[in-house]
């Protein structure tokens, strides 16, 4: 961990102005991910900006019957709101479905948006990772890669995103909110919020340098189905080998993402046409043009057998 | 005291304070966190600053320079040692790899440097600031590929069991050849770390030429020796002080760089020096359990009897390391007149591999009790029935020695009983309860008992207190309380009265912790001194100590009898003893026996196995505390599910690396994996294995749990994994078609 300077921002306005002016400064909120980065210097931020403070931990209603959720409510009062529950079930089975009690009260919403790939060459500083240091190759490659990504990668990086959280959001079209140094807000798709490697795996989001998470929107209900299917090698704690996010209709039609197989949570609108037919060629079109490794072949099947499982569970 | 006759009656067989399931006596200490560990031994010493340990980004060439130059203007910084301002360390007698010094690179995460500063953090930050020159060379790091040139070698793992390179009874190439059913297949168990939850960890100050380490070690007499041999101290000017350890597995048997790189910092800053390993060098700095390939073959009547068995399995090591002994159970499990064990080992680059809990053993049976499931299937017999068929109560190898007990056969049938084995399908692939395929394993565990002199002082004060002190390490296991109960009972005072001081090199030298050989021997020692000193009491009071019996505090014979304490004076009495054993474990073979059973879940559709029951039935000897027993046996049932399921370190063949090198890429057992779990102990008392009249369970526990859940997941699904861990991966393309 290098030495570091830290400010309590105030409003959210002013964290993104401190966080414009300060080169290498970060938010930080929870710091379940970031503080573990830094003590190994992978993250190496001069300053950090504590935006704990700044009063963005409610759940409120949307005029349009969603739910606005500020980037500071904690994972585990995300995952136990009643509305949540209730109306959005797919995600609070996958915030349960990640991390550990302690992990859950501390971590924040935004902040599990933003955590970074737990592929191991990222996490070993000896080891070249272009997501770490441009430029400087991905060892990953050619190496232990049972974990990683089977779509969307690229030759500079095969990483995936740990979190489950964000795969229930795709599912469900949620909206990140956020603001910039000059007040400005804009409202990104979180389809597009998330990124895949190309040649810049470093860059991870569609934030601007300073830019910040405010809230997450969830649109109105969608009725039907949650399931949230977390395939691992023990029973908790443990990332996914794979993951499907689902919300499934009566009549047999819904949406499906899945996590643990790309650099973003990996959802196809134009593949859930498929569903009704099941989860063999939802699958297939979901993750057609995926490049597995030899050893993470296996996620292709999986998923399909996951999927087929969740299918199987919707009917009953 | 020479223990060379098998053991008569003597005053543990009261079993007013041994045999009772007393909570430990450090409990208190334990969850109040008033008993310190290494690193947390603030008092002991003032003025502590913090070390960091650099290690190797290679694996495998040489460091052509070091650039410490900004580390050393970094903030709070007091000293670096770097590997280039020192030859290459003498290595100790039980190390393979070199600890430290000189510019070869052995393996990954070799120790290069330490960094000493005021702050942890300090220290940590100033370490990545050091600027590396490598020059890389090729390294050996694939088993597979290495395991085809392999030579014989023999071998044990100090802590486990000895092994030739190839060991012969009879004609087994013939045999098998006219076996009327045979079986020949290969298994692979994966390197696998200890992962203990305490870090390698020490604290090192000298004054003068005199060094004292406050460690975290499993064997109190090897770490000072090799400490002393390894810096080129007098063993007379080292003391090791160890009471306390949190968790070993082996890991912590012998000395490793925490301890050198604390006290080579210490003597550079001049000032005493803390020190932990952090979780990412554990796995490539500190030793592992390594990979094995294990080919058994297996010829039989149609009934069923074993006419050949040979047992072969290749590991890899360092120059000058040894073999895994994966086949040592394999002499001695069954029957069978036609035999063949050997060992190859190929010499590698990966870093040290060494004993882990159940050296030999816990990867053996993982693949000889898979191939007794499959040979019992091919038989079409029951693998209980099967193996209790090939039972044998004499050294298969030298019919002369009896075993001095051998109860498996009673484990397997109290086991199948308890755990209504009756109801497993015998036709794999069967039973479905929603969305889980169900099925029933067994496997027989086996470990040797092995024998090791252990000395103790005992203490007696002027209140009735006694005093043990030993440099027996207590690693989680409960050997503070079952050495009390022991001094109790010999002593005839109650449990409150005994007070355990351990873990010190200037105690008297202890079996230490390893081989499940702690409880039986170091208990043996405390037997030994208390003896002693009940002799010096009973001459004191003025009783023939052959009649005199100590209870409630007093020493009686006939019709008098005068309280223990009086015998003390002012300034106490103290008698220190040895055990030490004649040619007992020559004329009888020693083992600890399990029945161990096993029911799993399969999701038929992901292929994810979830243990559902677990019961070990064991068999060995004198349970000296069947809560701490207990514990330890569920303890090693766990890690034999995270064996036989999840634990695997991952070799970067290009790099040669274990990958996942902390506890998230490492997956060991969590709470939500591990289900009830039943251990009985069977009635046994052994006379041939010290004057307790125990053996060990520690590693028992663990032998054979791989096995029965690979042979449930068989049960259940149909499908046979002979390559270690059993993850779903492995399952996935064989399993049923989804409705």
């Amino acid at each position: 961990m290098r030495p570091f300077t830290y400010e309590r921002a105030r409003t959210p306005a002013e964290a993104a102005a401190a966080a414009t002016r300060t080169p290498g400064a970060k938010f930080i909120a929870g710091g379940t991910n970031l503080l573990d980065l830094m003590k190994l210097q992978i993250e190496v931020p001069t300053h950090l900006i504590d935006v704990n403070g700044l009063g963005l931990d409610k759940i409120e209603a949307t005029p349009e019957g969603g739910l606005r959720i500020g980037a500071l409510v904690r994972n585990t009062d995300l995952a136990s709101d009643e509305r949540v529950r209730r109306d959005y079930g797919v995600l609070s089975r996958a915030l349960l479905a990640g991390a550990s009690g302690q992990l859950r009260n501390k971590a924040t919403t935004a902040g599990n948006l933003l955590q970074r790939t737990r592929c191991p060459y990222f996490y070993d500083t000896a080891q070249p990772c272009n997501k770490r240091v441009p430029g400087s190759g991905c060892s990953a490659i050619g190496g232990v890669t049972r974990a990683l990504a089977v779509i969307g990668s690229s030759e500079a990086c095969i990483a995936t995103h740990p979190s489950d959280m964000a795969v229930a959001m795709r599912a469900l079209d949620a909206t990140v909110e956020t603001v910039k140094a000059d007040g400005t807000t804009r409202r990104i798709p979180i389809a597009e919020f998330h990124r895949l490697p190309g040649d810049t795996p470093h860059i991870e989001t569609a934030l601007e340098a300073g830019e910040f998470i405010t809230a997450v929107t969830l649109p109105p209900p969608l009725g039907g189905r949650h399931f949230y299917r977390k395939v691992r090698d023990r029973a908790s704690y443990a990332f996914a080998l794979v993951s499907v996010a689902a919300v499934v209709q009566r009549d047999g039609t819904g949406r499906v993402a899945l996590g643990g197989v790309a650099h973003k949570p990996w959802r196809v609108e134009a593949a859930e046409a498929e569903l009704p037919r099941g989860a063999r060629p939802a699958t297939a079109a979901i993750l057609d043009g995926a490049k597995p490794t030899h050893d993470n072949a296996f996620k292709v099947k999986l998923a399909e057998r996951a999927l087929a499982a969740v299918l199987v569970e919707a009917k009953g | 005291m020479k223990f060379d006759t098998p053991a008569t009656n003597n005053p543990i067989d009261r079993l007013k304070v041994v045999g009772k399931p007393t909570d430990r006596i450090d409990g208190p200490r334990k969850t109040t966190g008033m008993a310190p560990y290494a690193y947390e031994r603030h008092d002991v010493v003032p003025n502590q600053a913090y070390g960091f340990v650099l290690g190797a980004g290679i694996a495998k060439g040489r460091v052509n320079a070091m650039d410490t130059a900004a580390a050393r203007r970094a903030p709070g910084v007091i000293a670096i040692v770097s590997t280039l301002d020192m030859p290459r360390l003498e290595k100790g007698q039980t190390n393979v790899a070199v600890l430290f010094g000189g510019p070869e690179i052995d393996h990954y995460h070799q120790a290069i440097a330490v960094v000493v500063a005021e702050t942890f953090e300090q220290a940590r930050d100033a370490a990545a600031m050091i600027r590396v020159d490598y020059a890389r060379a090729k390294g050996r790091f694939d088993l597979a590929a290495e395991a085809a040139g392999a030579p014989l070698v023999g071998g044990d793992s100090e802590e486990g069991s000895g092994a030739p390179p190839e060991d012969r009874v009879g004609d087994f190439e013939g045999a098998f050849a006219a076996a009327p059913v045979k079986f020949d297949e290969t298994y692979t168990t994966p390197d696998e770390s200890h992962a203990a939850m305490e870090p390698h960890a020490s604290i090192a100050a000298w004054e003068g030429e005199k060094l004292t380490v406050w460690t975290s070690n499993q064997m109190i007499a090897w770490g000072k020796r090799d400490l002393a041999k390894t810096l080129g101290l007098k063993p007379e000017n080292v003391r090791i002080d160890s009471p306390f350890v949190g968790g070993g597995f082996g890991g912590k048997l012998f000395l490793r760089a925490d301890a050198v790189l604390a006290a080579l910092g210490a003597k550079a800053a001049g000032r005493p020096v803390k020190l932990a390993l952090t979780r990412p060098l554990i796995a490539n700095n500190t030793t592992h359990r390594p990979a094995t390939i294990q080919r058994v073959r297996l010829g039989a009547t149609r009934d069923g009897k074993i006419t050949a068995i040979a047992h072969e399995s290749t590991s890899g090591n360092l120059k000058d390391g040894k073999p895994e002994t994966a086949v040592s159970q394999t002499k001695l499990l069954y029957a069978g007149a036609n035999r063949l064990t050997a060992m190859r080992l190929a010499e590698m680059d990966l870093p040290e591999g060494n004993a882990m809990r159940a050296p030999g053993e816990a990867p053996g049976l993982m693949a000889l009790e898979v191939a007794i499931d499959e040979m019992a299937e091919k038989l079409g017999m029951d693998p209980v029935e099967f193996r209790i068929l090939n039972d044998t109560q004499v050294d298969p190898e030298h019919p002369e020695r009896p075993f001095s007990q051998r109860q498996l056969v009673q484990c397997l049938r109290m086991g199948a009983e308890r755990f209504a084995w009756a109801n497993r399908n015998a036709r794999p692939g069967t039973r479905r309860e929603g969305r889980w395929l169900v099925g029933m394993g067994v496997a027989a565990g086996f470990r040797n008992n092995l024998l090791t002199k252990s000395a103790a002082r005992v203490r007696l004060d002027s209140a009735g207190t006694v005093t043990v002190e030993t440099d027996m390490t207590d690693i989680g296991t409960g050997s503070y309380t079952i050495i009390a109960q022991t001094a109790a009972e010999m002593m005839g005072v109650p449990l409150e009265k005994v007070v355990v001081k351990l873990g010190d090199s200037d105690f008297p030298a202890s079996a230490g912790s390893g081989g499940q050989w702690g409880a039986n021997n170091s208990t043996a020692g405390v037997y030994a001194a208390c003896v002693k000193l009940r002799e010096q009491v009973a001459q004191k009071l003025g009783f023939n100590s052959s009649e005199a019996e100590f209870v409630d505090g007093q020493v009686r014979a006939g019709n008098r009898s005068a309280p223990i304490a009086g015998a003390a004076g002012p300034d106490g009495m103290v008698a220190e003893d040895v055990i030490e054993y004649g040619d007992l474990a020559k004329r009888y073979q020693q083992s600890t026996f399990a029945g161990h059973f096993v029911e799993v879940g399969v999701d038929a559709m992901t292929g994810e196995t979830r243990v559902r029951r677990m019961l070990a039935v064991c068999a060995a000897g004198r349970i000296l505390n069947p809560k701490s027993a207990r514990s330890q046996v569920i303890g090693a049932m766990t890690m034999g599910v995270g064996a036989a399921l999840s634990e695997a370190l991952e070799v970067d063949t290009r790099h040669g690396f274990f990958v996942n090198h902390d506890l998230a890429g490492y997956e060991v057992p969590v709470h939500a994996d591990i289900p009830h779990q039943e251990v009985i102990f069977l009635d046994e008392v052994d006379p041939v294995s010290s004057p307790m009249k125990a053996k060990g369970v520690g590693e028992l526990g663990l032998c054979g749990v791989g096995a029965a859940v690979a042979n449930a997941i068989h049960n259940a699904t149909g499908i046979r994994v002979r390559d270690y861990p059993i993850a779903l991966d492995k399952l996935i393309e064989r399993l049923p078609e989804p409705a």
